[in-house]
């Protein structure tokens, strides 16, 4: 299939996605449920990447700034502004994209081909509506807490090191992740990290929707959900970057 | 009743049902039969809409399902009840869930009614203490049931089952058998069962269609199925050694004219 094709099947997916609920109270509770799998059970993973994370982001600056004319507190600013910038959008929107995106596929995958779907569509249920909207609406809702939840856990992995290694005097690390601080830092990477809860969601959900035959396709279509939202994520990088920063 | 005129489908250049027609009558179980590959589960699966047919008409009393949108067809799709080959359970509901879940959707019930209805329904098919327990915990058998269940508990006017034996022993066959047939008769519905299953076909085929390489190669009930001269019919039923002996039987054992 070539990609005009696969695009246009991924636009009609999303608008029958879109489509009028045929209940809103079942879809809210839905959304509720897939907030608590896809989001909160996400919790741990991110922080204990991020953790670990800030603290050789930390470690890494202050080995390449050797030299003494460098002020000690630019190696805070330079773990904040990483982790801000880049790491807890982009890097914990690719492990989504891994974790999440293969849980999606996988289980919509499992579905087609045992039938679970045609048994919505026979019930007159939009199954498309009902599976994926609830899963791309809680990623785009809950995700931002994630990103969030990974700043502040990676400058604490920082602070951590700082203090385990004796690598920089703390007080230096702390002024630093507070100097020159840009609050719109953290608004670019919110956006960024809700633009890519909506493409692992529905690019995963996409994969997995159109599944056909076995285990096997599962499988597979669960590997491709992965990696076209991972490289889709870093092209939506690119973009938002020179949108929103240049 | 569900009218069926020329239905044609392909896929690509492979013609898979050609030019079928044929009725299948309300209050009776009628059973499509036919090898695999013949196109019968695709014919049902055109029946209710899974697959879009490439010509003809199918119509559910007098309304044109092929000609109907998504809204319309929603509307009908309402009056059917579908038991698929795998059950098609939903893993992260129990049976309760499951069989409640046309309910949830469509109705404006309170809990307390909906109980009421799923409990009915899952007495009806004979499993009234597995009510919380996931589909990952049930035999194969009970899984058809809880699908019987569910796909009655909107009162259907339109029940279709696509193989409901496949993967049992035959003395569950044959319970699930006469449960498809009990509910057909006293529901007064229009039942379309899918099988290949010759135990079936004898048990409660009222009026049965045969499938041959994507035609209509018979049609009439299961005490003609034995006198029918059907070359292809007879190659599909006297299949089994059983079956072969079964009509030499029946041959000797009739009076000679």
């Amino acid at each position: 299939m070539n990609f005009f094709s696969i695009f246009g099947r991924y636009v009609i997916l999303l608008s029958r996605v879109f489509a009028k609920p045929e209940k809103h109270k079942i879809y809210i509770q839905q959304t509720i449920k897939e907030i608590e799998n896809l989001g909160f059970n996400s919790v741990g993973i991110v922080i204990i990447i991020s953790i670990f994370i800030g603290a050789v982001i930390t470690l890494q600056t202050r080995y390449n700034l050797e030299s003494s004319w460098i002020p000690l507190y630019l190696i805070g600013l330079t773990a904040r502004d990483t982790l801000l910038l880049e790491f807890s959008s982009t890097m914990v929107g690719l492990i989504l994209a891994g974790k999440v995106g293969s849980n999606i596929a996988s289980e919509i995958g499992t579905m087609r081909i045992t039938e679970q779907i045609d048994a919505l569509e026979m019930m007159g249920i939009n199954s498309a509506g009902y599976l994926i909207m609830p899963k791309i609406i809680a990623a785009m809702v809950f995700n931002p807490f994630l990103t969030l939840i990974s700043m502040f856990v990676g400058l604490i992995g920082g602070w951590f090191a700082v203090l385990l290694t004796g690598a920089l005097p703390t007080s230096d690390y702390i002024f630093g992740i507070q100097y020159l601080f840009v609050p719109f830092y953290v608004t670019y990477a919110l956006v960024k990290t809700v633009v890519y809860a909506f493409i692992i969601t529905s690019v995963s959900a996409f994969y997995g929707y159109y599944v056909q035959g076995g285990a096997l396709e599962v499988g597979r279509s669960s590997t491709r959900g992965v990696v076209y939202s991972s490289i889709l994520i870093l092209l939506a990088d690119l973009v938002l970057t020179q949108l929103m920063l240049a | 009743m569900i009218r069926v005129e020329h239905l044609v489908k392909a896929f690509n250049e492979t013609t898979v049902l050609e030019d079928v027609s044929v009725t299948f009558e309300k209050g009776k179980t009628n059973l499509i039969i036919g090898r695999s590959g013949s196109g019968k589960t695709v014919f049902m699966k055109c029946l209710v809409g899974l697959h879009e047919v490439d010509n003809g008409a199918i119509y559910y009393n007098d309304r044109n399902f092929v000609k109907m949108d998504f809204n319309e067809r929603k509307q009908i799709r309402r009056e059917i009840g579908m038991l698929f080959q795998g059950s098609a359970l939903f893993d992260s509901l129990t049976v309760e869930e499951n069989v409640m879940f046309p309910l949830n959707m469509f109705t404006n019930m309170s809990l307390h009614e909906k109980q009421e209805r799923t409990n009915m329904c899952l007495s009806r098919v004979a499993l009234t203490d597995s009510n919380k327990l996931y589909p990952g915990e049930l035999s194969g058998g009970m899984k058809k049931r809880v699908a019987i269940a569910r796909a009655i508990v909107e009162n259907p006017r339109y029940l279709f089952c696509d193989e409901p034996n496949s993967g049992l022993d035959p003395k569950t066959a044959l319970v699930i058998d006469d449960l498809i047939s009990e509910i057909t008769h006293e529901y007064d519905i229009t039942t379309v069962i899918n099988t290949h299953d010759m135990n079936s076909v004898m048990e409660i085929g009222e009026k049965v269609v045969f499938i041959h390489d994507g035609r209509k190669g018979w049609e009439g009930t299961r005490e003609d199925i034995l006198d029918s001269d059907d070359e292809n019919l007879n190659d599909f039923v006297f299949a089994s050694n059983l079956a072969k002996k079964i009509k030499e039987y029946s041959s000797a054992a009739a009076p000679k004219k």
